[in-house]
């Protein structure tokens, strides 16, 4: 394992632990961010570069803001009295780590069933180009009607209702 | 970028992202925040993205993309689904004044 | 009266014998039509009444010569009609009226004495409200107890002799706004009854033993020698046979009708009823009606007697007859109710008449009954007549002197009063009574009655005087003064006082008629029926008893009139015998003690009974009812909606529990979705490790 394989690892970690634990919400946005990056970095040390820069565009880029904008219309800058945290984290805390050991687990196991390293894959944004209007063009046209329908339906649900008249 | 010899096995990255994905878990079931719930399952959703290259990387038949579109798509999916669920969240919070998941149990059974 | 099937004359009757049913029906549907005639119809009321009787007495009339004819042509006059009533398989009750001497003799007396009464009653009732009702009865009772003499079946002489009861109790209760009356026509009712009783026993086992009721029907009927000869050869109880012990049972249904000396103590109290009444029912006719029935079934009573010999029943009624007399006489002596007086003399008279039957036959003892009616009518009448006079005053204390104020009736009250004690020669009682007197004289099994009735015709002839110097001599101790009665009144009176003297001439031994024609014999006249040794010795005893009562009694009575309280002279000179005379001789007493203390004690055993222990009964039903109607509801309120709510509780709270799954908690679901991953996954990766 390269060391930039660890540094990126710190920083995704790092960043995902920040988000969760930390008390402001526009912090733990801004540390949301910070993982986001990091696993950019990861795709493109996965040989990724497409998907790594459509995180960025899109997570960093979109989502994050999005985060951010939902924060800032919810107020989230207040902070509830009783902490938090909900009364029952220690058992959420227990859940995640068993999901954690078992995937740990089912990672270690399998250690000598995948191999370990192959060849670099020779992909350009062309062949990706490709595959996404040859192979792939139905989910590709159905993800843009989910987007459309995600467009419009996020702006009906957010939206102001209407005075009903009495 | 230069393709830097692989020289991190598969496992390396399955754990990194098993631990992003119970961390993502622990935020969602720990805070009380609507919003952080949210940002949990973002995490969670990239751990799930990160799997699919590392498992696209290491496996056969890299040519044919697949773990790519995949993950392209989640994005993409991820994105919407961002949207809409903080659209939510706003909408409710209009309603009843709170982000809390606690206090939103109007569904109970 | 239902007419079944075959109406068939039996034997060649005559057309008077086809109409004779008449004669009691036209009084019966009199009355029938005055009782649906309002209050105020009081002419056409006793229109009505008189009429209808008067048609019976013609009927009568015309029936009696009849049989005088065929009697004089020395043929056996007896005619009846038969008729079937009702038919049961094979055997048949049968009903039917007779014709001959006996009958015909009772016709005519009860209609003229009856018709005489009613004539009487339109001036004695004229003040009273309810003078239509009182016609009414009277007139169902003329045309009963025309039924009842006429009747040829057992059964229609008991139907007719429950109407004659039902007519006399509502007659005796007629004023039944006084509760004396109401009672005394109660204790008249249950007194006959109890002596009914024994004559319904007796109608049936005649019934169940010949088979027949009718008395006479062509040699089957009961009273004719074959069922007779049967009757006396079956054995009842006690060495008696069935004919004696059957005759026993019909005397008991007579004595309580007639008052012999158990069941007598209702007729003094029927005196409560107006004095027409008392004349009619209780002095003529229905008292006579069971000395009539003891006539009728004489055949029964006398089969198997030797001549001059007698039956036990015959002997029975003899010696009841006599002590009645004795009985009654010596209460008699003691009374201060003018109606009271008469009452006693009339069960006296009755026990002579009884006891003449049983001494001396059919014709003895119907002649005394025949000559008692007038006379006694006679007394009775002209008692009212002086009750009327002196306003309504019953106490012969209160009364006196009424010779001067009211002669007819004393002159017709003395005829009638002599012929009662019988006073020689000229008097239709001597002459009955005699032959009662001349019965017992040659009677062979004892000369108890002899002296008895004797005794009783000493006592009659005292106490008679003893009411008329009470009421009509000395000096009138009443309020107003008296006054005679209206001619409507006093007529009667004087036409049976002419027969009070004149029913004597056709029963003397010189000419004795009456005997004669009852018995199917020829009538002779001939006055060496005197020369009968002892008759007239008899003859001269009884003149001197009756002389010797008279006597005693004007001694003792005379033309003194004692203050009302002041006690009698008798009273005075023997207050130990007064006392109990006074006091009826404690009969009722007895009575109320015996009799009427067991059904009082009786009544409150079927009252204890129906309250504790059918009540009790019921009460314990209906207390397990409710017993089992609350255990089935402790079942309902615990068992079924128990679990039944128990259930519901349990589902509901099931449904709490579940609910809280669905706790709208979203972070819950996560949670819950998490776990479950990991559980799957850890089996997945187990079941695969290498």
């Amino acid at each position: 394992m390269s060391p930039i394989f660890y540094l990126l690892a710190a920083l995704t970690i790092g960043g995902g632990l920040a988000a969760v634990l930390l008390k402001y919400l526009v912090h733990a946005a801004l540390a949301t961010t910070v993982a986001f990056a990091g696993l950019a970095l990861l795709y493109l040390e996965l040989d990724a570069q497409f998907a790594g820069f459509a995180q960025i565009l899109v997570y960093i880029g979109a989502v994050a803001i999005l985060i951010v904008f939902a924060i800032l219309l919810t107020r989230g800058s207040d902070l509830p009295k009783d902490g938090v945290f909900s009364r029952t984290w220690a058992l959420g805390l227990v859940i995640a780590a068993a999901v954690f050991a078992v995937l740990g687990w089912a990672v270690l196991q399998s250690v000598r069933a995948v191999p370990q390293q192959t060849a670099v894959p020779a992909v350009t944004v062309r062949d990706i180009g490709n595959a996404l209007v040859g192979r792939y063009v139905l989910p590709l046209e159905i993800v843009a009607l989910l987007l459309t329908a995600a467009t419009i339906g996020a702006v009906i649900v957010a939206m102001h209702e209407k005075e009903r008249p009495r | 970028m230069t393709s830097v010899g692989v020289s991190t096995p598969l496992a390396g990255y399955l754990l990194v992202a098993a631990m992003l994905f119970a961390i993502g878990l622990a935020g969602a079931l720990v805070r009380r925040n609507a919003i952080m719930v949210l940002i949990g399952i973002e995490l969670m959703l990239n751990a799930a993205n990160l799997n699919l290259i590392a498992f696209w990387r290491f496996g056969p038949h890299p040519e044919l993309l697949t773990g790519m579109m995949f993950a392209i798509f989640a994005i993409a999916v991820a994105a919407a689904e961002a949207a809409v669920g903080l659209g939510l969240v706003i909408a409710i919070h209009r309603h009843t004044n709170t982000t809390e998941l606690d206090k939103i149990n109007r569904m109970k059974g | 009266m239902q007419e079944s099937a075959a109406f068939t004359p039996q034997f060649a009757a005559s057309t008077i014998t086809g109409i004779l049913w008449l004669i009691p029906a036209v009084p019966i549907v009199a009355a029938g039509v005055i009782a649906l005639l309002k209050q105020p119809r009081r002419k056409l009321a006793a229109a009505l009444a008189i009429g209808s009787l008067f048609v019976s007495l013609l009927l009568s009339l015309i029936a009696f010569c009849h049989v005088v004819a065929g009697w004089a042509h020395g043929a056996v006059v007896r005619e009846f009609v038969n008729f079937t009533w009702l038919r049961a398989g094979n055997s048949t009750v049968d009903l039917g009226w007779v014709l001959d001497p006996l009958a015909a003799i009772m016709l005519v007396m009860v209609s003229f004495v009856g018709l005489l009464i009613f004539i009487y009653s339109v001036g004695y009732m004229a003040h009273d409200e309810n003078f239509t009702r009182f016609f009414c009865f009277l007139s169902l009772f003329a045309g009963a107890m025309l039924g009842v003499v006429i009747s040829n079946s057992l059964l229609l002489l008991f139907m007719c002799w429950e109407i004659v009861g039902l007519t006399s109790y509502l007659l005796i209760g007629f004023w039944y706004q006084k509760p004396s009356a109401a009672a005394a026509a109660k204790k008249a009712f249950i007194t006959t009854r109890v002596g009914d009783v024994f004559f319904l026993l007796g109608i049936v086992w005649w019934f169940s033993r010949t088979g027949t009721l009718l008395f006479y029907s062509h040699g089957w009927g009961s009273l004719e020698p074959l069922n007779l000869a049967i009757l006396s050869t079956q054995h009842a109880a006690l060495g008696l046979s069935a004919a004696t012990a059957i005759g026993l049972l019909i005397f008991a249904g007579a004595a309580g009708k007639s008052g012999q000396l158990p069941l007598h103590v209702w007729l003094p109290d029927a005196m409560e009823g107006p004095t027409p009444v008392s004349a009619l029912i209780h002095a003529a006719t229905m008292v006579a009606a069971g000395v009539y029935l003891v006539a009728r079934v004489y055949p029964l009573m006398s089969f198997g007697a030797a001549a001059h010999g007698t039956t036990v029943a015959l002997t029975v009624i003899t010696w009841v007859g006599a002590s009645t007399a004795v009985f009654a006489a010596l209460i008699a002596v003691a009374q201060n109710d003018i109606k009271r007086i008469l009452a006693y003399s009339t069960i006296s008279q009755l026990g002579y008449m009884m006891a003449g039957l049983g001494l001396g036959g059919v014709a003895v003892g119907m002649f005394h009954l025949i000559t008692h009616a007038f006379f006694k009518a006679l007394l009775f009448l002209g008692a009212g007549s002086v009750i009327h006079g002196c306003h309504d005053e019953q106490d012969i204390r209160r009364m006196g002197g009424l010779r001067a104020d009211m002669p007819l009736t004393f002159l017709t009250y003395a005829i009638g009063m002599l012929a009662l004690c019988g006073f020689p020669l000229f008097f239709s009682g001597f002459w009955s009574k005699d032959g009662i007197l001349e019965a017992a004289r040659h009677w062979d099994i004892s000369k108890g009655p002899f002296i008895l009735l004797i005794v009783g015709a000493l006592l009659t002839a005292f106490y008679m005087t003893r009411q008329v110097c009470y009421v009509f001599f000395g000096y009138w101790r009443g309020h107003d003064p008296a006054h005679e009665s209206p001619k409507v009144m006093t007529l009667p009176l004087s036409i049976l006082a002419f027969f009070a003297i004149a029913l004597g001439v056709i029963g003397t031994p010189a000419w004795p008629w009456f005997h004669a024609f009852l018995e199917n014999r020829p009538a002779a006249s001939d006055l060496h029926g005197f020369a009968e040794p002892g008759l007239v010795q008899l003859m001269l005893l009884s003149s001197l008893v009756v002389f010797l009562g008279l006597y005693l009694g004007w001694r003792l009575y005379g033309n003194k009139s004692p203050k009302p309280e002041a006690p009698d002279a008798l009273e005075k000179s023997a207050p130990w015998l007064w006392a109990p005379l006074r006091d009826r001789l404690y009969v009722d007493e007895l009575y109320g003690f015996t009799v009427i203390a067991f059904y009082a004690w009786w009544a409150r055993v079927a009252d204890w009974l129906d309250r504790r222990v059918w009540g009790g009964i019921v009460a314990l039903v209906a207390w397990l009812f409710s017993l089992w109607a609350h255990f089935n509801r402790f079942l309902d309120v615990n068992w079924v909606d128990g679990s039944f709510d128990k259930t519901c509780e349990e589902l509901s709270s099931g449904g709490g529990l579940l609910s809280r799954v669905e706790g709208g908690r979203v972070q819950n679901y996560l949670r819950i979705l998490a776990a479950a991953v990991v559980a799957l996954a850890a089996i997945l990766l187990w079941s695969t490790r290498p």
